[in-house]
């Protein structure tokens, strides 16, 4: 008895994750998104009372089926009141509401259409990249305010803001959750995609050092890209890039960190930590990725980090560099023009990347001189340390700090040992 | 910033880059973008299929019966000087192959 209570306990966080964004979509998909409020109290409801029950009676057989057939009599009740409100004032009820009397299911269809679909209606152009992120993250992940604020190290009152202001432009939105037009979901895909990628980068190179937030970002964003490849109507090329990317990213997520959090460089990383399960589904999707002829910058992404994930070879850094060139015709960034000189560097040498380096003037930015330093270390300790230093100085993360104190004072060690 | 455009102008109607000089030519051009300097990654024009208009009853097969270099291709950057976008001409590998580049200023006419 002791064992059920205790696995219980960790049983409704575990399906609050798992199956309130789920419940909350279909429910979204009934009542239209003005509604969602109603939906999201519907669920949360739903899992107050089974929280209150499961703990005196145990969980039940099927805790999920048990959590749907709640949710689904909540919503009669609620629909039931609504009618009462209806006969009383008639002509202020719109129609929209009286679809929702419509009897409806939570099977696997109906969950992954509505999951679908709310991922197209957060995924808002009226609301900035930013708050599409945090509207993400609450209602299609189920992270509450504070993880969100934990994710992004902000203040929860700022994310709450940013939350009130997201859902008040989803409610005006006009865009219909009930079902997916082609027209719509083409106009929308790029966001889409964009916005997924976005989540993913948040968790792989995120700013918190927490390391459960950051990897459940990743899944999460690896869950809903995979959705979109599962549904024909969806399932672009991009798409299917987007989703390699991932996998490889993912694949190197236990070896990017040591235990005090601090990153560990990717020529330092133990590659038995890869996970190869995630790597091939990575091919797997990349080949899907090249069955058309158009060309993302998820499609070239994801071909960098596909030559970081096979066997070194002779020619692997020319790739790669390739890849970088076209990268970073299609958008720049400064990120991009540091990675594209690091590839640079290996294939044409040290001496010619930092001449590429150093035209890039991105003196403002901590990677930039961590790349100097780098380059340097080999010929011009001094000059290493120097950028080194500035690196530090530029960098707010303490683990980032302690790595590249590491390598300052490895070079000034051999520098002292050559005198 | 002002934008320039670069107009490469080739005299060999025959000439097929190697793959190590279109990754030359890349690296190149990267190199621009990765300093966010590149305006407008340009296109690169027909040797083959090209006429030259000179009238409605004279019309010419390609670029390059009557002169000795014809347009290639052109890019467009953004510099703060004429003379930076020189130096981005400057180390074009074009001239391993005999090739040369124009710089003009785009002039933009506001209404």
């Amino acid at each position: 008895m002791q064992k059920e209570t205790a696995s219980s306990t960790e049983l409704l966080p575990h399906l609050f994750r798992l199956e309130y964004t789920k419940m909350t979509a279909v429910l979204c998909r009934h009542f239209g998104l003005k509604h969602i409020e109603a939906a999201e109290d519907i669920v949360s409801e739903t899992f107050l009372k089974a929280s209150e029950v499961w703990s005196i009676n145990g969980a039940p057989e099927n805790p999920t089926a048990w959590l749907y057939t709640v949710a689904k009599n909540k919503t009669k009740d609620y629909l039931k009141h609504l009618a009462v409100f209806e006969t009383r004032v008639k002509d202020a009820i719109q129609t929209d509401e009286l679809q929702a009397q419509h009897d409806f299911e939570f099977n696997h269809q109906t969950i992954s259409d509505s999951q679908l679909a709310m991922i197209f209606a957060v995924c808002n152009p009226a609301n900035s990249t930013e708050a599409q992120i945090c509207l993400a993250l609450q209602i299609l992940c189920g992270f509450s305010v504070a993880e969100i604020a934990d994710a992004f190290l902000t203040k929860t009152e700022t994310i709450k803001k940013r939350l009130f202001r997201a859902r008040v432009n989803l409610r005006n939105d006009d865009f219909q959750i009930g079902q997916l037009q082609e027209q719509a979901i083409q106009s929308r895909l790029y966001t889409v995609l964009s916005t997924l990628y976005l989540l993913f980068n948040e968790g792989y190179s995120s700013r918190s050092n927490n390391h459960l937030i950051r990897k459940d970002l990743c899944s999460e964003a690896i869950r809903l890209t995979l959705m979109l490849t599962e549904n024909p109507l969806t399932n672009s090329t991009h798409a299917n890039a987007l989703l390699a990317l991932m996998c490889f990213q993912s694949s190197r997520f236990e070896a990017r960190a040591n235990q005090e959090g601090e990153v560990i460089l990717f020529e330092e990383q133990d590659k038995t930590l890869w996970n190869q399960e995630l790597i091939d589904k990575g091919n797997y999707y990349l080949i899907n990725a090249c069955s058309g002829n158009q060309i993302s910058k998820y499609h070239l992404e994801a071909g960098i980090a596909y030559w970081h994930t096979t066997p070194a070879s002779e020619h692997q850094w020319k790739h790669i560099l390739q890849l970088y060139n076209q990268l970073i015709l299609i958008e720049y960034s400064p990120i991009t023009a540091l990675n594209r000189t690091f590839a640079f560097a290996k294939v044409y040498g040290y001496e010619q990347g930092i001449a590429e380096a150093e035209k890039l003037n991105l003196t403002q930015l901590n990677h930039y001189h961590c790349l100097l330093g780098y380059l340097y270390a080999g010929t011009n300790a001094a000059k290493a340390i120097e950028h080194y230093r500035q690196a530090i100085n530029l960098t707010k993360s303490p683990s980032e700090k302690k790595t590249l104190t590491k390598q300052m004072e490895r070079l000034t060690f051999s520098a002292k040992q050559v005198k | 910033m002002k934008d320039f455009v670069l107009i490469f102008r080739l005299n060999n109607p025959d000439f097929k880059p190697s793959p190590e000089q279109m990754q030359e030519r890349m690296n190149w051009l990267a190199g621009i973008a990765a300093q966010n300097k590149l305006a407008d990654k340009g296109n690169t024009l027909s040797v083959g299929n090209a006429k030259t208009v000179k009238g409605s009853d004279l019309v010419t097969d390609g670029p390059y019966t009557e002169i000795k270099e014809f347009v290639s291709g052109y890019i467009i950057v953004k510099t703060e000087t004429i003379d930076e976008a020189v130096e981005f001409a400057k180390s074009n590998p074009i001239f391993k192959i005999g090739g040369s580049i124009e710089v003009r200023e785009v002039l933009v006419h506001r209404p």
